[in-house]
């Protein structure tokens, strides 16, 4: 019944995502803003993304990998084992056990390598999901389901955690920090409040607001290409048109950067996995 | 030329560091930049070689873009000296193809295949010509900015010179070189100045 109704949405945005597409040249920018958002908004409680919660449970619950465990009786979130209710919005966060500072997507990748057998190699080589495959790869799934099970919880990182704070500091350097041909820094497009490219709205990230826009609803199920996508993705491709080299999957400047990024928003509410343009 | 600039610049960067205040986060800086070298895999077009900084983003990073006034004066000098110009000495070319190339935000991506045209990127950022209302705002509204300005020689050499590389003025401009880092062409910049400052274009009207 539920996969029914998704599928309704689904047929809905393929029609009105066109419509929007096609008038969008012709009204203006804050009525076209305004228009999206409504839709968006309407949409959002039959998000496709809920298969995606819905298969990720499945992940999480099945004994899997060399191992053959689950990530319920073995992965600890940060909460204590199989424990996800709120564990996602107090990510990124120091884990003991692996002696680092992980985000959300990245402790799920350690679970499934040291706890389930599975080779990082093999995850990281097709991390994201293109518009042509068939669906998510697992760990977007399972990155889904944890997300889920944060809906309506507040982003609480911990910086008084010093090992925590001290990633936010390099996160906020890596923010700030110009290279590349074109001298591009993340702040260059989002570093000024009520800035934008083309017709997009860009995100101040240093700020509360900003960051929020830039956190909440991820990860989300995207119109462009019908894909499922996580912010390890959204982080890779700011990097490509930032036009950086690529960064490495589950690698410590993205967390940095993501630990920067969520506890900025520190305090607002989750709404959970959510729709983007 | 290119090459004895950038050689001058990292010989003058330890002396010049020496000079700028003292940072608390310089600490967090050096992991920041020890985390970004490990990090990255080259991919397309885009070498790890993107990673490290010239001369002036290294004083823009450590100033957060407010460089001292004498250190930015020389800088932007030596930005200056880097440039180069059109053959045949004219600086205002075809604001029509200016303005096709304005509207190109493509290039330098590692999506992007090598060698393909560079687009200018420039309504990313700019209100330009009055048909286009599709225009970001990081940068100032360009609307009559002949029209405004006149196109005296002048005003072709600082307009030409602004695209070429924008950090001839502003060190630490959000504007990227387009010139110095070769992704436009001379003859390209000069169709960029015509949409500019060219009576007929759109932008005059």
């Amino acid at each position: 019944m539920k996969t029914l109704r998704i599928l309704g949405a689904l047929c809905t945005f393929a029609v009105t995502g066109g419509l929007y597409a096609q008038t969008a040249d012709n009204i203006d920018h804050a009525k076209a803003a305004q228009e999206f958002e409504k839709f968006r908004a309407e949409m959002e409680d039959s998000n496709p993304a809920e298969l995606n919660e819905l298969k990720g449970e499945e992940l999480w619950k099945a004994k899997r990998g060399p191992k053959n465990v689950s990530l319920a009786e073995s992965c600890d979130l940060g909460l204590g084992i199989g424990k996800i209710e709120g564990a996602y919005v107090q990510m990124p966060r120091y884990f003991k056990d692996a002696d680092a500072v992980m985000d959300a997507e990245r402790r799920i990748v350690w679970c499934m390598v040291e706890k389930q057998g599975f080779k990082f190699e093999d995850i990281a080589k097709k991390p994201f999901q293109s518009p042509n495959d068939s669906g998510a790869p697992d760990i977007t799934n399972l990155v889904m389901y944890i997300a889920g099970h944060s809906r309506g919880k507040p982003f609480a990182v911990d910086l008084k955690d010093p090992k925590v704070r001290e990633v936010y500091e390099i996160g906020k350097e890596i923010a700030h920090y110009r290279a590349g041909p074109y001298d591009f820094a993340c702040s260059t497009c989002h570093g000024t409040d009520g800035k934008r490219i083309r017709m997009q709205d860009l995100p101040n990230i240093n700020t509360k607001e900003g960051a929020t826009k830039a956190v909440m609803g991820w990860p989300a199920w995207r119109m462009t290409g019908g894909v499922a996508l996580t912010m390890q993705w959204r982080m890779n491709d700011c990097f490509r048109q930032q036009r950086f080299p690529e960064p490495k999957y589950a690698s410590d400047t993205i967390t940095a950067l993501l630990t920067y990024l969520t506890a900025n928003a520190n305090g607002v509410v989750y709404k959970g996995p959510g729709i983007k343009r | 030329m290119n090459r004895k600039i950038v050689f001058a610049t990292l010989v003058a960067l330890p002396c010049l560091t020496t000079l700028l205040p003292a940072q608390a986060d310089e600490n967090y800086r050096a992991k920041a930049i020890a985390m970004i070298q490990k990090d990255f895999k080259p991919r397309g077009q885009a070498d790890l070689d993107r990673l490290a900084e010239d001369g002036v983003q290294a004083i823009c990073n450590r100033t957060g873009n407010h460089p001292p006034e004498a250190l930015a004066k020389t800088l932007e000098a030596d930005q200056m000296a880097s440039v180069k110009w059109p053959a045949d000495g004219k600086l205002m070319g075809d604001w029509k193809k200016g303005e096709s190339l304005a509207q190109s935000g493509r290039g330098f991506t590692w999506s992007d295949k090598p060698g393909l045209p560079v687009g200018g990127n420039c309504y990313n950022c700019h209100q330009i010509s009055p048909k286009e209302v599709a225009y970001g705002t990081i940068g100032p509204s360009l609307l009559h900015f002949g029209k405004l300005r006149g196109n005296t020689p002048e005003m072709q050499k600082y307009v030409y010179t602004k695209i070429y590389n924008a950090k001839i003025y502003n060190l630490c401009s959000e504007m990227p070189r387009f010139g110095r880092v070769e992704a436009l062409k001379p003859e390209q910049i000069k169709d960029l100045v015509a949409l500019l400052l060219d009576p007929e274009s759109p932008v005059n009207k």
